[in-house]
């Protein structure tokens, strides 16, 4: 019961009259994020890191978790009334949310989406609670192969479980780890790759790819499209959320199931896209309104919500007893760590209680206030949506540049951002997935000192990372992920008739 | 490729090729810095190019698939209209100005500049409205980021004249 007593300090620490400041804040200011275009969870958090430098760590990590739930909620706005998935993993409540708007039904789609949302998150954050714990202590026994073999399973999920081609994949995570390694090499305290540059001692800051990969990227692509904005107006009143409400205890197991499977999905790092997809498709073959899914179907909304709440959330599992994010948005917060002179990983538990149990307890605390927040809030916000993107456009790329200078105070990094921008466009167009790029970025120093570190302790044989049940059964499980779609294929391919 | 009707334009293929061409041209270099830091064991173990040697190669590896997958199936649609790359230059170019400048007039008088640039031109607003964004967002980013979070922001001589 450690646990619950730390989760209680966690709660005083989270309720201090400026927590609850910075948290209203970080809601709002994600829900504008999740809202506009080229905005997103994860450089959303990058560009406003730079005004955390000041605070204390818990209330700068509470601040940016709720910019990351804030988003959360705010692409479902957009998906519902102007049929725009704000984020990625909004898509499929486009499927079912924008026929609902259309028929008059905004209201109840936009309850049924937050409120889902809301469950989602809880599912994760209880979960989070019990066994983040289990996970950090246990963890803390790992040696560099243990350590390596983690990071060689996240990577390898990846590659399985991402819809993006194998191959393209492994290059862009090839990438990232190249990126890594440029600069001061942290164990024999040489230099390389950085071809005479004084620019490149310090390497590539991951900020700043978030920045301009997704940030300009984004715009990039939107500029492309000429996006213009048409939707319907959002009215919700307390009448039609609670009418919503009565009525969603009936897809309690539509809401489980996808609570499950955003966990799972969150926690190994497919993130909350291919979450929210699954979930839905799931829930259209097994539920018995499935033929009118698409139509504009309550059920179609709650499953893609939860389960991508979910998943979002529980990317911070593995980030805050690991150390390795299970999204780039958590990859972005994982930074902040560092920055604030935090050091990630199983001992952030042992020595940060106040931090951690601040931002779990926070987590509850925030989507508490996300959900008020939005069902309150939704006209004001759908209202910035029709807001020209030629106006947008310039404030967002501005922004993007203040916030890629002030990571470092440096306007070589500037520049660095606008190339990372079309970088992540063409890489983009050409269907090259982002986010193995920036996690490699993030954990590439860390994943090879392990790497050389085990491989020191072995003489240079590659069999210690089979050495011992625990790190070859981590081993294994990263191969079957990383031959996962082959496996899937294989097993399809002996059953023919069976369904894919 | 050569026409310039409104729906032409590089091919998907082509511009694929290209963008796998060029990750292996990166993996290579990569490949080469490696060697110049030393691959090999020293005294500490891996030396530092050790680990980025194989990424490298790894890189090239997987471009060689990627461009020979991407030839044999790829998309035969286009990449895109080259209206809808001018679209695209016509926010690249001006960001690279505005970011080129920025060191030299500070950040607000280029995002000043820029703002009103993008809106006037690309959006077709009337003055008025183009210098209240223009202006008012540099003051807002002033207040948050200067004041209330005491985040420095690059300056030029005109702050430096306004005493800021």
């Amino acid at each position: 019961m450690e646990e619950l007593v730390n989760l209680f300090h966690g709660f005083a620490v989270a309720l201090q009259p400026f927590n609850i400041m910075v948290m209203i804040l970080g809601i709002v200011l994600g829900v504008i994020i999740g809202v506009l275009p080229g905005l997103g969870g994860a450089n959303g958090v990058a560009i406003l890191l730079p005004l955390t430098f000041s605070m204390p760590p818990t209330s700068a990590i509470i601040m940016l978790s709720c910019i990351y739930w804030g988003a959360l909620f705010g692409g479902a706005i957009t998906s519902i009334l102007f049929n725009i998935p704000g984020e990625p993993w909004s898509v499929a409540t486009t499927f079912d949310g924008y026929p609902m708007a259309q028929k008059g039904k905004a209201g109840e789609a936009l309850t049924a989406a937050f409120t889902s949302s809301f469950v989602g998150a809880l599912f994760a954050v209880v979960m989070i609670t019990l066994v983040a714990p289990l996970v950090a202590s246990f963890a803390l026994r790992f040696g560099p192969a243990e350590k390596f073999a983690v990071y060689f399973l996240a990577f390898c999920s990846f590659v399985g479980l991402s819809k993006e081609p194998p191959f393209k994949t492994i290059a862009a995570m090839m990438i990232g780890f190249a990126l890594a390694a440029v600069g001061l090499d942290s164990i024999t305290g040489q230099l390389r790759l950085t071809f005479g540059s004084t620019e490149l001692l310090n390497g590539f800051d991951f900020l700043i790819a978030v920045i301009g990969l997704f940030g300009i990227g984004e715009i990039l692509l939107t500029m492309e499209e000429g996006l213009a904005f048409r939707g319907g107006k959002a009215k919700i009143d307390l009448r039609v959320v609670l009418q919503t409400w009565k009525e969603m205890p009936k897809y309690w197991v539509t809401s489980l199931r996808s609570c499950l499977i955003g966990c799972w999905m969150g926690v190994t790092p497919a993130g909350a896209t291919p979450a929210s997809f699954m979930s839905y498709g799931i829930a259209k073959r097994v539920s018995k309104n499935g033929k009118n899914f698409g139509k504009g179907e309550i059920e179609g909304v709650v499953a893609p919500e939860t389960a991508a709440h979910a998943a979002g959330t529980a990317a911070l599992l593995p980030m805050l007893s690991l150390g390795v994010p299970g999204s780039p948005t958590a990859a972005v917060l994982l930074g902040g760590l560092l920055i604030w002179g935090l050091q990630p990983g199983p001992m952030l538990f042992v020595e940060q209680k106040e931090f951690v149990w601040g931002l779990i307890a926070s987590m509850y605390l925030g989507n508490l206030v996300g959900l008020i927040v939005v069902l309150t809030c939704v006209p004001i916000f759908a209202a910035i949506l029709r807001v020209p993107f030629s106006i947008i456009a310039p404030l967002i790329l501005v922004l993007c540049a203040i916030g890629a200078y002030s990571v470092h105070s440096s306007t070589f990094d500037v520049v660095l951002m606008l190339v990372f921008g079309v970088v992540g466009y063409l890489l983009k167009k050409c269907n090259y997935p982002l986010a193995p790029l920036v996690l490699a970025i993030v954990l590439g120093d860390k994943a090879e000192e392990a790497f050389r570190q085990s491989l020191l302790g072995s003489q240079g044989s590659l069999g210690v990372f089979f050495s011992n049940s625990l790190v070859g059964t981590i081993m294994v499980l990263g191969l079957i992920a990383l031959f996962w779609s082959a496996i899937q294929e294989g097993y399809s391919r002996l059953r023919p008739h069976s369904v894919a | 490729m050569t026409t310039n009707s409104s729906h032409a334009g590089p091919t998907h293929k082509a511009v694929e090729a290209g963008v796998t061409m060029l990750i292996a041209v990166f993996g290579a270099i990569v490949v080469y810095g490696s060697i110049k830091a030393g691959i090999n064991w020293g005294a500490e173990g891996p030396r530092a190019g050790f680990f980025p040697f194989y990424i490298g190669i790894f890189i090239i590896a997987s471009s060689a698939i990627n461009l020979w997958n991407g030839l044999r199936d790829g998309d035969d649609g286009l990449f895109a209209e080259w209206g809808q790359l001018r679209q695209v230059l016509s926010v690249v170019i001006p960001t690279a100005i505005y970011v080129g400048v920025m060191p030299f007039s500070g950040l607000y008088l280029a995002s000043i500049i820029f703002i009103g640039w993008f809106m006037r031109w690309l959006g077709k607003y009337s003055w008025p409205i183009v210098a209240a964004v223009a202006i008012g967002m540099p003051i807002a980013t002033y207040l948050i980021f200067e004041r209330w979070f005491l985040v420095p922001l690059p300056k030029g001589p005109i702050e430096e004249w306004l005493g800021l």
